[in-house]
């Protein structure tokens, strides 16, 4: 087994960068097809054959059952060749009665009469062209048995449990520090229930030749998507071919597949031809899966000199019906801040909701909502600079496991962040500083968010033109994957960048986890390397035996690659020359990535502070966010662009998510009330002002082989708390139910008479 | 969508008599609005009669003193138009604070005073909604109706009306022109355009069918500031949750009705000498509360004094 | 319905149903999935094209409206070989992640340059009568109609700005 103290001890060419290709702001990859409309995602594939259109028709309860189907007319109308509700659907393979992320199962469509939530497909409706397939979807008649549902998180405490296999972590004794500590916080923070919102709604393009089914579809994982895909068709996973090379936005809500993959791919073996299926941006919002809400109890208890005695996170959240995921939002604070007595854990209550899952930095999303205020509010209690609260609670080592940190530069992020962002500015009495018709603020708060590296395969091939061909079965969803592979592969084979390929999204390749957890860099890049070092070997062994090359004889172990050149002192040839000779069909080499044996004997995250300025008009409760820095520990940037890029995607979902983001469930129907973007507010460009993020010179070599570590949700935790600091800086006041919309700010001003 | 048969008016007496004549069927002008109900099946006309290039979208001044907005004129032209912005710059602030520049590019006119309400319950064709199925109830008076009227609302409906535009016409005291299937032109004031839901919240106007509205003509200028405030969640792009048009001694409302209200109680204690704080809370007097919209009458007494001293001071610097 | 639309300067005459959005049309039948389908009502702008010039939703508008109109899309504006400044610029700027909005936002950003050549107002300006200062927050406002999930608004912003500099 690898252990950490290996990847440690060796050198490797990403640790050296000779080329200096690591790090380098590189343009993306594919960034000239994107940027030119060239790039095909799902339903933009150009199949075999002219394709028939899905349409899919969902449920308009929340709980019950389909009492009686007429699909006649639709069947009738002009175009349409096929209309599926469960009475009439293929065979498929069962639906295990709980399922997760990671293990594949089947996920049948139309499955029964049962209608488990809201906006649940419940019929397909298949014609010749999209316009046609729409109406006739509109035609399917269906009926309903609305049963009485549970859908309000607040009116259901009572059957609140222990997620499964989980207990409460308690270090010393909380209740004793808590209810002797001098100074206190203890309030309740609420986060509500959050859509992804990706701007490309899940779509598949499916196409069968005999028994092998080609799909391409719009998801993060590709394995568990074909795996599963196969499991429901009841079909051999290699009968599969599952294509996903653009994906137009993941955020977690892509981990999973739904019904338009396993409906195209049944429809179109049924009607032998292609059939293409999106869900609507409408089917989106409850037909997809959403972030749940959270409701978490903060209490902190300090010493007059600002030491924590006492902290505690207990989140409630909720889950679908027949689901299992749990929103970890107190978990971040097991790590985040020294205090002797601490508890945490979280409660989970069912739902009649749509089903609950990941999205960016689940946990840390959430959580830092309500800790990252908590600290804010302690730190003014104590006349202290909430920043200073923050470095004087900075632990030696992991506060619950007492784990060494691999490294912690957390400290060093709100240091050079407070000084280039200018926080010395902040006025900390609320409401002291005016412009115009604005009140301003300055708020911070701090980031965390964990790291994670899973198994993983690539390989690397080299052709006779001295191209190098990246393959693996990883996505790229925004996150930069295709441009940091062709780094790393520049990097370790020492060819310019141009020389290099990559292939990904694609099933046949070898396999990756995909997209999500902030994983995929470590993963897929870790892999790649292993397969890029295998293939230098590979070069190596070669060019010493080949009597035709300089480098004949060796010694192998001191070939230097760079430039296309391979050489040893003084005698060299070109990469291309030696394999046109002697691999002239081309030189693969594969390798792979697993997690060290002994990862867990450290803490391992990544650090970050956010700052910000917010303008509050006092008279109508707007907010503007009008500056807003970054500053970030992620261990060693493959590429600064795309990295920085992840990060502000990040910060600005952390604004989203304190200002304007959030799903309202109505309690009679058991549904979302904003089921579309002119309802769920997400960021648009005059939502932001001047925003950067900076990222510190790092390495976090226990973090994986190149000491990297992800950045692609860091960046929102912590992001909306520093927001609703800013606001109370701005305006003195505190709403702890997000978001932070006029009409609460508003309240709380005509509270105080203000 | 349901199946519709497409035509493109060569005038606009063609127009209004197909309108008539042609079962079913409905005006496109933009089509921003229309198309996006269509696709929800919200809106199922069969037949579309294409209004969108017949020559009613110039700008042109009036013997009186005053503009004529052509129905067709597109928001974007609106806004830009030199008459315009000089003289009822709280009709450009008013259009470009709505939509986005590329639906204002699309949208008219005409079709800015008809689109329809945004209430999430109109849009959601699994919840009852007595505007969009006559008959099936109302999901927001009991819902969640952070954004509805707080005048004039019924027990059938308390949708509001989402244009920008229109609070401006109305402070402006504008009036509309249509032409009517009888082929008889006939003008009334804006102000009288929209209607208040009572029982038959269905109909969002007080148009009869296959009429036609084809300008809207702007009297002088009124002395005094103008200015246009709108309120929203976020900062572009999205409906507002309450909006004030100032323009001299007139004031509108915007996101509080289910139509644009001119806050008349208002105006006229101004005009007797109240305070603008005093002025709206003689207008809020006649708000009520509907579940969760509360604040807004609290946004309101806020907001409107404000954007009054605001308009008075630009008045005074004119 | 026979419906002729000159698209990125090529004329084509297209048989279609009424019902079809000019932005079905451009993906479905013409071989032109440059555009997006984000929302489908005007919600997102990833569907943004310029119609004689002007950027406008193409998914809240029939094709058959636009019988004789010049429309342009992405695929007009330049080609991987030859990419036009403003997509070099949303490159250089890493002014995308996803791409799936960037379409739109390109033929948006042209759109609003014509505008603030023409000196259209927005809500941002404060004095109507003068000419328009492109300032970032004017730009940030008339860009608002094209979100971006990924949210690569602050790099949006620098991509513009560094084809238009001050003043478009």
């Amino acid at each position: 087994m690898t252990s950490v103290l290996d990847w440690e001890a060796t050198p490797n060419p990403v640790k050296e960068n000779r080329a200096g290709n690591i790090g380098k702001a590189v343009d993306r990859y594919e960034g000239p097809l994107k940027v030119t409309g060239t790039a095909p995602y799902a339903y933009e594939v150009e199949p075999p054959s002219p394709p028939s259109y899905g349409v899919m028709l969902s449920a308009p309860i929340a709980k019950g059952r389909i009492t009686t189907i007429d699909t006649k007319a639709a069947e009738a109308s002009p175009g349409v060749q096929l209309v599926w509700t469960y009475k009439n659907k293929p065979a498929q393979g069962p639906r295990p009665e709980r399922y997760d992320f990671f293990t594949p199962s089947p996920r049948p469509a139309l499955e029964s009469e049962q209608v488990y939530y809201f906006g649940q497909q419940v019929a397909i409706v298949v014609a010749d062209t999209l316009e046609n397939a729409q109406a006739g979807a509109a035609l399917v008649a269906l009926t309903f048995e609305d049963d009485a549902k549970s859908v309000i998180l607040q009116d259901h405490y009572d059957e609140a449990v222990q997620p499964p296999g989980e207990s409460d972590t308690e270090i010393g004794d909380f209740q004793a520090a808590f209810d002797a500590a001098p100074v206190t916080v203890d309030d309740v923070w609420k986060t509500p229930l959050q859509n992804h919102c990706q701007m490309e709604p899940c779509a598949t393009t499916a196409w069968w030749d005999g028994d092998q089914l080609t799909v391409h579809t719009s998801v993060q994982m590709v394995r568990f998507a074909q795996n599963s895909l196969a499991e429901t068709l009841m079909i051999p996973a290699k009968s599969v071919r599952l294509l996903t090379r653009y994906v137009g936005g993941g955020f977690g809500g892509k981990g999973s597949f739904y019904e338009d993959l396993v409906l195209a791919s049944l429809a179109a073996r049924e009607l032998k031809r292609p059939v293409k299926i999106a869900f609507s941006r409408q089917q989106m919002m409850h037909g997809t899966v959403h972030r749940p809400a959270t409701e978490i109890h903060v209490r902190l208890g300090a010493n007059p000199d600002g030491r924590l005695t006492a902290m505690s996170l207990m989140t409630v959240t909720h889950c679908d019906r027949r689901g299992n995921f749990t929103e970890h939002a107190s978990n971040f604070a097991r790590s985040l801040y020294a205090a002797p007595n601490r508890l945490t854990g979280h409660r989970l209550v069912r739902l009649d909701l749509p089903v609950a899952s990941a999205m960016r930095a689940p946990g840390e999303a959430s959580g830092t909502l309500s800790l990252e205020v908590a600290m804010d509010e302690l730190a003014e209690k104590l006349g202290m600079d909430p920043m200073e609260l923050r470095i004087i609670n900075e632990p030696e080592m992991d506060p619950e496991t007492g784990k060494p940190f691999s490294i912690r530069q957390l400290v060093r992020c709100m240091r050079e962040g407070a000084q280039t962002f200018g926080w010395d500015n902040r006025n900390p009495v609320p409401s002291a500083v005016r412009d115009g018709r604005w009140n301003i603020g300055l708020g911070m708060a701090a980031a965390i968010r964990g790291n994670f590296l899973l198994p993983a395969k690539a390989s690397f091939t080299v052709d006779a033109d001295g191209v190098i061909t990246v393959k693996q079965g990883m996505t790229d969803i925004g996150t930069g994957t295709y441009t940091v592979l062709a780094q790393i592969a520049a990097e370790t084979l020492g060819v310019p960048l141009g020389d290099v390929r990559v292939e990904i999204g694609d099933s046949e390749l070898p396999p990756a986890p995909g997209s999500g957890g902030q994983f995929g860099a470590a993963t897929a890049g870790s892999a790649a390397l292993d397969a890029g070092m295998n293939l230098r070997k590979a070069i190596a062994e070669i060019a010493v035996n080949d009597p035709a090359s300089p480098l004949y004889g060796g010694p192998s172990e001191d070939i230097t690659f760079q430039d296309g050149v391979i050489a040893i002192s003084n005698r060299s040839e070109r990469l291309s020359e030696l394999i046109r000779r002697n691999r002239p069909e081309g030189l693969t080499a594969d390798g792979e990535v697993r997690p060290a044996a002994d990862a867990s004997k450290w803490s391992s995250h990544t650090y970050g502070a956010h700052f910000v300025e917010v303008a509050v008009d006092t008279v109508t409760g707007e907010v503007r966010t009008r500056r807003m820095l970054g500053v970030f520990a992620a261990g060693r940037i493959l590429n600064w662009k795309t990295a920085r890029s992840q990060l502000t995607g990040g910060m600005i979902w952390g604004v989203g998510s304190a200002l304007t983001e959030g799903n309202s469930v109505d309690a009679r129907y058991g549904s979302l009330i904003n089921q579309d973007l002119a309802g769920y507010l997400v960021p648009v460009q005059a939502d932001i002002g001047e925003l950067d993020a900076i990222m510190l010179d790092e390495v976090d070599d226990k973090a994986n082989p190149m000491g990297i570590k992800g950045v692609g949700e860091l960046g929102i935790s912590g992001a909306g708390a520093a927001v609703a600091n800013a606001i109370y800086n701005a305006c003195g006041v505190r709403v702890r139910d997000y978001p932070i919309t006029p009409d609460k700010i508003l309240a709380a001003l005509a509270a105080e008479g203000r | 969508m349901r199946p519709f048969t497409y035509e493109r008016a060569v005038d606009a007496a063609g127009a209004v008599k197909a309108a008539v004549e042609t079962p079913n069927a409905k005006f496109l002008g933009g089509g921003t609005n229309l198309l996006d109900l269509m696709k929800l099946e919200i809106e199922t006309p069969t037949h579309l009669i294409d209004v969108g290039r017949l020559p009613m979208a110039g700008i042109e001044e009036t013997a009186e003193g005053g503009l004529r907005i052509g129905a067709m004129a597109t928001n974007s032209h609106v806004a830009a138009d030199a008459k315009v912005r000089s003289r009822y710059p709280v009709l450009t602030q008013a259009i470009v604070s709505g939509g986005s520049g590329q639906l204002r590019n699309k949208a008219t006119t005409a079709g800015n005073l008809l689109q329809r309400t945004r209430c999430a319950y109109f849009y959601d064709t699994s919840k009852p909604c007595n505007k969009r199925a006559p008959g099936s109830g109302c999901g927001a008076l009991e819902g969640l109706n952070r954004n509805s009227a707080i005048f004039g609302a019924s027990h059938a409906c308390i949708a509001t009306h989402p244009s920008d535009m229109a609070v401006a016409l109305v402070a402006l005291d504008a009036s509309v022109e249509v032409l009517s299937p009888s082929g008889a032109a006939r003008s009334f004031p804006l102000m009288e355009l929209h209607r208040l839901p009572a029982e038959t919240p269905d109909k969002d106007t007080h148009l009869i069918p296959g009429e036609l509205i084809t300008a809207v003509v702007l009297p002088p200028p009124p002395d005094g500031g103008q200015l246009y405030r709108k309120v929203r969640d976020r900062a572009s792009y999205a409906a507002g949750l309450a909006s004030v048009a100032v323009a001299g001694g007139r004031i509108a409302l915007g996101a509080v009705a289910h139509k644009p209200w001119r806050a008349a109680d208002a105006e006229a204690a101004l005009a007797s000498g109240a305070s603008p704080a005093e002025a709206i809370a003689a207008e809020l007097e006649g708000a009520s509360a509907n579940g969760r919209n509360g604040f807004k009458i609290n946004l309101i007494s806020r907001l409107v004094p404000a954007a009054i001293e605001e308009a008075r001071g630009q008045g005074r610097g004119a | 319905m026979k419906t002729t639309i000159t698209v990125n300067g090529q004329a084509k005459t297209l048989d279609v149903d009424t019902r079809t959005t000019l932005l079905d049309a451009l993906r479905e039948r013409l071989n032109l999935p440059g555009t997006k389908k984000g929302c489908d009502h005007g919600q997102c702008g990833a569907c943004t094209v310029l119609v004689n010039g002007v950027r406008i939703n193409s998914c809240l508008s029939l094709a058959v409206m636009h019988d004789g109109d010049a429309v342009t899309t992405i695929e007009g504006i330049g080609t991987v070989e030859k990419l036009a400044p403003i997509q070099q610029a949303f490159l250089t700027e890493d002014a995308f992640q996803c791409g799936y909005c960037t379409p739109g936002q390109i033929c948006s950003a042209l759109g609003m340059l014509q505008e603030v050549a023409d000196n259209w107002p927005s809500q941002e300006t404060t004095d109507l009568t003068g000419k328009i200062k492109f300032t970032d927050d004017e730009l940030r406002e008339r860009m608002s109609g094209n979100i971006c999930r990924c949210s690569a608004y602050p790099q949006i912003v620098a991509a513009i700005r560094s084809i238009a500099g001050d003043a478009a």
